[in-house]
């Protein structure tokens, strides 16, 4: 009797459950609609749509100027420049610190103050560089004193000035995001080539190196993506021309004297999604085959 | 042996060498930002007037929009964790329990703003903002929470996710409710006490997230400690260097305060292990 009570009430209660149990994700799911995909959606969406609603190619067009074009080469070359600096650098360094016992003290401060800088500096970071290299610089008095070298007064606003500043949020950033994977490192696997008569290059060259490739390429693409989207640090520094792309998305946004911006600024950040989620879709990709060594 | 052993050391002090330099190489601008702070650009001579200015000694006018921003981003900030905490926790026990088949969907669209740069999110919340200021609510920065809590997402999900994985849930949950506890109960005695880490570990770097934050904040035209500093760096140079060290310094002390939770959090299971 009891099948007979089951199979009938069964498949209505069962659908009653699953829709109380999904409303309880209502909440949730509903706020990232409105403040997450639906942004999203008006970046992509608008950028392909006319002032009057219809579908345009106008905002798109524009990204193909020279002038836009230029802004984006630009960018990517700050990011490439920054982010291949800061991978070795950062990589050396997060090596020496995989060394250094999980619990030292040493780790925690290297570690909290490597994520302080590479995620929460921004304007600060760009304020930090006017004091070591403005023109009241400390490294700027230093040089000019000992050695008498004048730091170019445009330096910090001008493509080199940015590359060396983003290094300083890059190397921590790596830091952070290669340590797993040299942690990860497993003192048997030296022991083991050690044995087999493999000395220090051998280990390097055919142990780790190969295991730790996926990773640091991997972590390359992310500090890429990383300065490729950074704003506030640039925005601090230069005021008066726009050199990235985060910069004529602001420009575009605050021009309030042109309606059509606001396609220009919807198109301009949908190519910055196109490129960020490319780089990421890498990132991903190349995580996965870390994934084997690390687990 | 001995050629090992000369070995090992002198990869020791290369190690030590490389931690070194970088080491220095990170903290020399934040010694510079404080030299900055106290040095007259002109004279060169040292004094600490910035910081007494900072901490209230005179000169409210000129410094008024660092005090409005400080002010603003600290209520912000508790207004973020209060909704990332009642968002998040809640749909994550819940999902763990009643609809594992979601678990992937919840962890794609927590991780997603980590992929979606700030300044292309914020084109996209200009009209959602728009709305919110003329239809719902008003301009007022303490709003900016609601788009901060997307920004957070990542960083909380992650301590959450370790902190709700070190523990059985499950058990934990079926063993109260059979005694008779209600879920509020649930939620507050028998799985918070047992999260606190995590927890403490999400609020500390949404903390760090929210204080840091600019490029929202400036393209929607609201004030929070960022954009005030920017603002006072104009008038005041010096007390910008003061408050960008000591914003730093607070959030390294915040990280490295979490390091302790985390590290303690997850060495318990490891050891039930073993």
């Amino acid at each position: 009797m009891s099948t007979v009570v089951a199979g009938v009430a069964t498949p209505t209660r069962r659908v009653a459950r699953t829709a109380r149990d999904a409303a309880v994700t209502l909440p949730f799911f509903g706020y990232l609609a409105v403040f997450l995909l639906l942004p999203t959606l008006i970046v992509v969406v608008g950028a392909f749509r006319s002032r009057d609603g219809g579908f345009t190619l106008d905002g798109v067009a524009r990204l193909v100027t020279p002038a836009t074009a230029q802004i984006f080469l630009t960018t990517a070359l700050v990011s490439a420049a920054s982010a291949i600096a800061g991978a070795v650098v950062g990589g050396v360094a997060a090596y020496a610190l995989s060394t250094v016992p999980l619990t030292s003290p040493l780790r925690r401060i290297y570690t909290a103050v490597s994520s302080v800088l590479a995620q929460f500096g921004g304007v600060m970071l760009a304020f930090a560089f006017i004091s070591v290299l403005g023109k009241n610089g400390h490294l700027t008095r230093l040089l000019a004193g000992a050695f008498g070298v004048a730091v170019p007064g445009d330096l910090l606003t001008s493509v080199p000035g940015l590359i060396l500043v983003y290094c300083y949020f890059q190397v921590p950033l790596m830091i952070i995001v290669f340590l797993p994977a040299v942690d990860g490192l497993r003192q048997e696997w030296r022991d083991a080539t050690e044995n087999l008569g493999g000395s220090t290059w051998t280990f390097w060259s055919r142990v780790a190196g190969p295991i730790l490739l996926p990773s640091f390429l991997g972590s390359f693409l992310l500090l890429f993506a990383n300065a490729f989207s950074a704003y506030a640090t640039a925005a601090a520094l230069i005021s008066q021309r726009t050199i990235i792309v985060p910069m004529a998305i602001e420009g575009a946004i605050r021009n309030e004297n042109d309606t059509g911006m606001d396609a220009y600024a919807q198109a301009l950040a949908a190519g910055m999604i196109v490129v960020v989620g490319l780089v990421m879709a890498g990132y991903a990709a190349l995580q996965r085959r870390a994934g084997r060594w690390t687990r | 042996m001995s050629r090992a052993v000369t070995r090992r050391r002198r990869q020791r002090a290369l190690r030590i060498a490389v931690l070194g330099v970088v080491g220095v190489f990170l903290a020399y601008p934040l010694y510079a930002l404080f030299e900055f702070s106290i040095r007259f650009p002109l004279t060169g001579a040292y004094s600490v007037d910035a910081w007494t200015r900072l901490f209230g000694a005179g000169d409210g006018a000129r410094l008024q929009p660092l005090y409005t921003g400080l002010v603003n981003s600290l209520l912000i900030a508790v207004l973020t964790l209060s909704l990332m905490f009642a968002l998040l926790l809640p749909t994550m026990v819940w999902v763990r329990l009643r609809l594992p088949r979601l678990n992937r969907v919840v962890e794609f669209l927590c991780l997603l703003p980590l992929t979606l740069p700030a300044i292309v999110l914020v084109v996209g919340l200009v009209p959602v903002y728009r709305f919110i200021a003329t239809r719902l609510l008003d301009t007022h920065a303490v709003w900016l929470s609601f788009a901060y809590v997307v920004l957070v997402l990542p960083f909380a999900y992650r301590a959450l996710d370790a902190g709700l994985s070190a523990i059985d849930v499950r058990t934990l949950v079926a063993a109260a409710r059979s005694l008779g506890a209600s879920w509020p109960t649930v939620v507050a005695r028998v799985l918070l006490p047992n999260l606190r880490g995590a927890v403490a570990s999400a609020a500390f770097i949404s903390i760090a997230v929210v204080l840091g934050e600019f490029t929202i904040a400036r393209m929607l035209a609201r004030e929070n400690l960022q954009t005030g500093v920017m603002l006072v760096n104009q008038a005041a140079p010096q007390v910008a260097a003061a408050v960008s060290l000591l914003t730093l310094l607070f959030g390294i002390a915040l990280l490295v305060g979490l390091s302790y939770i985390t590290n303690r959090a997850h060495r318990r299971p490891r050891r039930r292990d073993s």
